[in-house]
């Protein structure tokens, strides 16, 4: 945990906002992913929770963007918000790749005012940082964020436009397609990091059905230089893939605990707020990967 | 034959460029066991054949699926092929001249096609697989390879499915 104590009761709250940082996965279960014919629909479970893919714990609140294989927004329809997990619907009407994603971008932290502790409030950004700390505050700590989350769906042949990168945050660009992969063949991915291969990342792998057997079976990767990596997918079904430039704090460390960190831990984009700052950019990535059998 | 034969347009995507043209009319026969199945509810498989040769890319020969229905619906679970979907299937629109067909009863299925005609391609020689890939809803899947060598005379070939297919054979003539 990168957060110190009074931290991560906000940050608890704000779970959907900083699911790398905690132990809960935040994930986008589609229905299907390789899709034949000319009309169909995906629905879509969206959650927050330990256990994979099992609505349990909290939805994933947001309203997804969707991007279509012509690069036009699309629309999430059906909408719903229940007690354990989000649904929505896509209408497919194009041939080619969707890309649904949430993209969360945020500063957590906290200032001392007049001697004491206050929380910045949720949904502040870096846009609104400078408003949100008030004059005459001190020991101003903030953490930000900018988390990915994001599927791909594809009806018909696998296409290429979704993945154009932003340039923002971790992105992935196909060496291989998400949606063609298959059990026992080895897949590449290559992850950039603000536009730029993004190096020694470190990489998560969770085959679903956690809840029914005794191992996670996790999967621990890193990117080489060109910010690509290979999996090879054991079995077929459901993968969560996360992918960050954090290496996982070692738990019984405590709060605060210095250890070991990554090259990309601790150094901060260009812009940002200066201050007592003693956190790195909390950056990440999430898809869920569907994997067929042979 | 409940495959759709029509001439000219189909012999324009049947006649791959990997395949390129040779003299004589190649005749491929190929019978298909469909295994009759004692199950609480059964649905005719979807069944595509096609051609794999080496550095080249796979050739549909004939998909067998539910095409009358409304608003090609049945279109939607042409994935469950899911090897020929990944293959070929999914470049391709449907229905596909001379390679759409209905579905068929379990039986032995037959099945002709002449080179240059249809869906069928004039093979060069070389070293083929022709496979065959059932998926039936509610149901299993199988696929079954029939590795064979064409000298450009004569080819056969025989494999057994054990589930979802029952004996393959083919014989490939000019």
């Amino acid at each position: 945990m990168y957060l110190r104590k009074p931290l991560i009761a906000a940050a608890a709250v704000a779970a959907i906002a900083a699911p790398a940082a905690l132990a809960h996965r935040m994930w986008l279960l589609p229905s299907s992913t390789t899709l034949s014919g000319t009309d169909n629909w995906v629905t879509v479970d969206a959650a927050v929770s330990n256990d994979l893919f099992y609505f349990d714990h909290q939805p994933l609140r947001a309203v997804p963007a969707v991007t279509q294989p012509d690069g036009s927004e699309g629309k999430v329809e059906n909408h719903s918000v229940g007690r354990y997990r989000a649904t929505f619907d896509v209408h497919l009407t194009q041939q080619g790749t969707y890309r649904v994603a949430v993209v969360n971008q945020g500063v957590f932290g906290s200032y001392k005012l007049n001697g004491e502790t206050k929380m910045l409030p949720r949904g502040t950004t870096t846009a609104t940082l400078a408003v949100a700390i008030p004059a005459g505050a001190t020991d101003v700590q903030t953490s930000e964020s900018f988390a990915r989350n994001e599927i791909f769906v594809t009806q018909g042949a696998p296409t290429g436009t979704v993945f154009k990168p932003t340039g923002k945050g971790l992105e992935l660009v196909p060496v291989t397609h998400p949606n063609d992969l298959v059990a026992g063949e080895a897949a590449t991915f290559q992850f950039l990091l603000n536009g730029k291969p993004g190096a020694n990342l470190y990489v998560t792998a969770i085959p679903g059905g956690s809840r029914y057997r005794d191992a996670l079976k996790q999967m621990d990767l890193r990117t080489d230089a060109q910010g690509k990596v290979s999996v090879t997918w054991p079995e077929p079904g459901m993968y969560w893939l996360n992918v960050t430039p954090n290496a996982p704090r070692i738990d019984g460390e405590g709060p605060g605990a210095g250890g070991a960190r990554s090259p990309g831990a601790g150094q901060r984009p260009a812009g940002s707020t200066g201050g007592a700052m003693p956190r790195g950019p909390r950056v990440s990535y999430t898809t869920t990967l569907e994997v067929l059998a042979p | 034959m409940q495959i759709r034969l029509t001439g000219l347009t189909a012999a324009a995507i049947g006649a791959g460029s990997l395949f390129p043209a040779a003299a004589g009319a190649q005749t491929l026969n190929l019978s298909i066991d469909i295994p009759r199945l004692r199950v609480a509810e059964y649905h005719k498989p979807y069944v595509a054949v096609w051609l794999e040769k080496q550095s080249a890319t796979p050739h549909t020969l004939s998909v067998w699926y539910d095409v009358d229905k409304r608003g090609g619906e049945g279109t939607k679970w042409l994935r469950d092929i899911r090897q020929w979907w990944r293959t070929s299937g999914r470049g391709m629109t449907f229905p596909a001249d001379g390679v759409s067909g209905a579905t068929r009863a379990p039986g032995t299925q037959k099945l002709q096609l002449v080179a240059g005609r249809g869906a069928m391609p004039r093979l060069t020689p070389g070293e083929y697989t022709l496979v065959v890939e059932a998926a039936r809803e509610v149901g299993g899947r199988e696929m079954v390879r029939i590795p064979f060598s064409w000298n450009g005379k004569a080819a056969s070939g025989t494999r057994a499915g054990s589930t979802e297919l029952g004996t393959v054979t083919f014989t490939l003539k000019r």
